[in-house]
């Protein structure tokens, strides 16, 4: 059963058309992974999802909400759409005023408006699966790159979304420090989270994504399982990523 | 400077014969009728006393020459030599004879009490417990510092008392019957409750130890009184009758330093913290309105906001007290406090505006995407997100402009506020000293300003986010 549709997407600014009409669908619980060279399109499909960026034609439907064309990044009925589709961004985007307890608490206790003690136990336990259960206290400025990335993925997942979208979630990391965010995300993709990652980890792409698609130039260049697109890519643009060497 | 002791030496007349004019100073501000620039040819002057200068340099045998010269420091400019005379309506009190050497009197008036017409206290005595205006280090100043009782209201032009006196801000108004005459008693509704309260004569001052110079000047305006010069000129210039018959003049009370004293310094410095920080606390909230109206308003609120804080900033806050004080009088009623702390605030709203406009802009971008990603409000994203981060980025400016604004107070006085500034200003003409009322000030001020530094850099330390270099290495290890 689907729960991303995507139909004729288009977005252009100013001369420059950035999606060129994409078709695309999710099903609950998949995996996808989006790689392509940069200036491909890939950042600006993900935010048209929850509508950070408003698109020209076509058609997103997303956890049972539509999304039309030119509907503002501010639009109140978004909101609706936001509380079940998280995001995670490539640059982290805490709040650098809030303890990391209170960043993931933050939408649960003002959006879902839960009680404080229910709010503040689940925040630890979202904490402690990403390994940061002992720095529930600390700001993100005294936590590493990672920690803060971990910490930004355990406030996307309080709000219990139905969709995960992560923008490139470890391109601002040092190489040691991936490893420990895509940990968490494979944890995540075997647990059955619908998930969207932009990303440029080919090896995270092939070992924890149900699909991979190659966004290339504005368009869906390929859409397959994993293994396949990863090992027998048929576009061009595939061949020359996954080139071996 | 050899030539300058030479000349000195040589005596007053000799240099002032050797120049060839009389250098005489006054305050053009102080207008009508004493000297002031003729309406129909301002590079000419006119006015009572420059008849009297002429009068006096003729005698001398020189050209008379005018100097402009802020009234209040007129004896100060005389004594550092900034010209021969100071000539301008100055009171023959113990304050002058102690600053410089004075002439005989050529005008002799009487303080005259106005009030509202029908008021029925009428005396000085009555008026216990009641509001009066008058000018600030007058003659009026000194006579009613000694009636006990009466709240005194200052003002530091002429015809500010007369105005606040007929829109009922206060009771009574007791000055110089020149003053009254000109300004008070034209308008109907006031009327003369006690003509001849006390006396006073205006005398001309020169430097203390240029005799030769006083002596000449005396038996010149003995020559244009006994000739009837006098007499035409202030006839000309329409000057009230001079009092006769005996009246004992007032000798000005000799005030000294005293506790009294500190005691009034204390209240001007809590009339100074009151205003400052009243009117700060209305000044943040406001100015962060406006800041919200630029950035997220629609067009209208955009326009008006940004007309405000332009307006506001390039036109004086000076003016802008004023306005609201004595402009707005027939449509709203302010009373001086809430006047002055309206127009600081309000002015200081605009500076505000721009601070935390600076501060939210500085916030990047994917803090409002991350906070809207969450699915909060726009409300929420501003109070939970962006406000807390730009108050705190916009904290040492504002404590900046809270100092600033401590000191900026000190313009209240022009619509009778009796603040810091204002006190040690009277209390410095009081006791003839700048020294001790000037330092007991400076002190004041920083022992208020200092704190609030204090506070806010402990209020910085407290909300700032702790750079620490070693707790991340030790976190990335």
């Amino acid at each position: 059963m689907s729960i991303v549709r995507v139909e004729g997407l288009r977005k252009s600014l100013g001369p420059r058309q950035i999606l060129r009409g994409i078709d695309a669908q999710v099903n609950e619980g998949e995996t996808i992974a989006i790689v392509g060279p940069s200036g491909g399109g890939k950042s600006t499909f993900l935010r048209c999802l929850n509508g950070l960026t408003c698109f020209d034609a076509g058609s997103v439907g997303i956890a049972g909400f539509t999304l039309e064309p030119g509907t503002p990044p501010g639009a109140p009925q978004l909101r609706h759409l936001r509380a079940c589709v998280a995001m995670v961004f490539q640059s982290f985007n805490l709040f650098p005023h809030l303890t990391a307890l209170q960043n993931v608490s933050l939408g649960p206790l003002h959006v879902r408006r839960q009680s404080a003690d229910a709010v503040r136990e689940r925040a630890l336990a979202l904490l402690t699966r990403v390994g940061l259960g002992d720095r529930g206290d600390a700001r993100p400025a005294q936590l590493s790159g990672g920690q803060q990335q971990r910490v930004a993925i355990a406030r996307a997942l309080a709000m219990d979304p139905r969709v995960l979208l992560l923008d490139e979630p470890t391109s601002a990391l040092d190489p040691e420090m991936r490893g420990e965010v895509l940990a968490v995300l494979r944890d995540l993709a075997r647990s059955g989270m619908t998930m969207l990652v932009v990303t440029h980890e080919m090896a995270f792409a092939r070992a924890a994504a149900s699909r991979v698609w190659i966004f290339d130039d504005g368009r869906l260049v390929e859409d397959g399982p994993a293994t396949e697109v990863c090992d027998t890519p048929r576009s061009e643009r595939g061949r020359a990523l996954f080139a071996p060497g | 400077m050899l030539l300058l002791l030479a000349l000195a030496a040589a005596g007053a007349l000799t240099r002032i014969e050797k120049q060839g004019e009389l250098r005489w100073a006054g305050d053009l501000q102080g207008g009508e009728p004493y000297v002031y620039r003729d309406p129909a040819d301002p590079a000419r002057l006119e006015g009572f006393e420059v008849e009297i200068a002429q009068g006096l340099a003729s005698r001398l045998g020189v050209r008379p020459r005018f100097v402009q010269n802020d009234w209040s420091n007129l004896l100060p400019s005389l004594a550092r030599g900034d010209f021969d005379v100071a000539l301008n309506g100055i009171e023959d009190t113990p304050a002058v004879r102690a600053q410089a050497s004075i002439t005989r009197p050529y005008f002799t008036f009487s303080e005259q009490l106005v009030v509202r017409r029908g008021f029925p206290l009428r005396t000085l005595a009555a008026l216990r417990g009641h509001r009066v205006g008058t000018l600030a280090s007058s003659l009026a100043h000194a006579i009613l510092r000694t009636t006990p009782g009466i709240e005194v209201v200052l003002y530091g032009g002429q015809e500010e008392p007369y105005r606040d006196l007929a829109l009922g801000r206060t009771d009574a108004v007791l000055l110089d019957s020149l003053i009254a005459a000109r300004y008070g008693l034209t308008n109907p509704a006031l009327e003369l409750a006690d003509p001849d309260v006390a006396r006073g004569t205006y005398v001309a001052a020169v430097r203390k130890g240029e005799d030769d110079l006083r002596d000449a000047l005396d038996r010149a305006f003995f020559d244009m009184d006994a000739r009837g010069e006098l007499a035409a000129i202030f006839t000309k210039y329409r000057l009230p009758p001079q009092p006769s018959g005996p009246r004992e003049t007032v000798a000005e009370p000799t005030a000294r330093f005293d506790l009294a004293q500190a005691a009034l310094f204390l209240r001007g410095a809590g009339v100074t913290l009151l205003v400052s920080v009243v009117a700060m606390a209305l000044a943040v909230p406001l100015g962060l309105l406006l800041a919200l109206a630029r950035i997220y308003g629609g067009r209208t609120a955009r326009i008006c906001a940004h007309a405000y804080v332009e307006l506001f900033r390039g036109t004086p806050v000076l003016l802008q007290l004023y306005l609201l004080y004595y402009g707005l009088a027939p449509i709203v009623h302010f009373d001086a406090l809430t006047a002055a702390i309206l127009g600081l605030g309000m002015n200081y709203g605009a500076y505000e505006a721009e601070v935390h406009r600076a501060a939210l802009g500085a916030i990047p971008p994917g803090q409002a995407e991350a906070a809207a990603a969450l699915a909060l409000t726009r409300w929420q994203q501003l109070r939970l997100v962006l406000l807390p981060q730009a108050l705190r980025t916009a904290l040492p400016a504002m404590t900046n402009d809270l100092i600033s604004l401590l000191k900026d107070s000190s313009l209240v006085s022009v619509i009778t506020v009796v603040e810091l500034t204002k006190q040690m200003t009277i209390t410095a003409v009081d006791v003839r000293s700048w020294a001790l009322p000037g330092l007991a000030c400076a002190a004041l001020y920083f022992a208020m300003s200092y704190p609030l530094a204090r506070l806010a850099a402990r209020l910085e330390a407290r909300l700032g986010l702790p750079e620490l270099p070693g707790a991340l290495q030790e976190a990335a290890a």
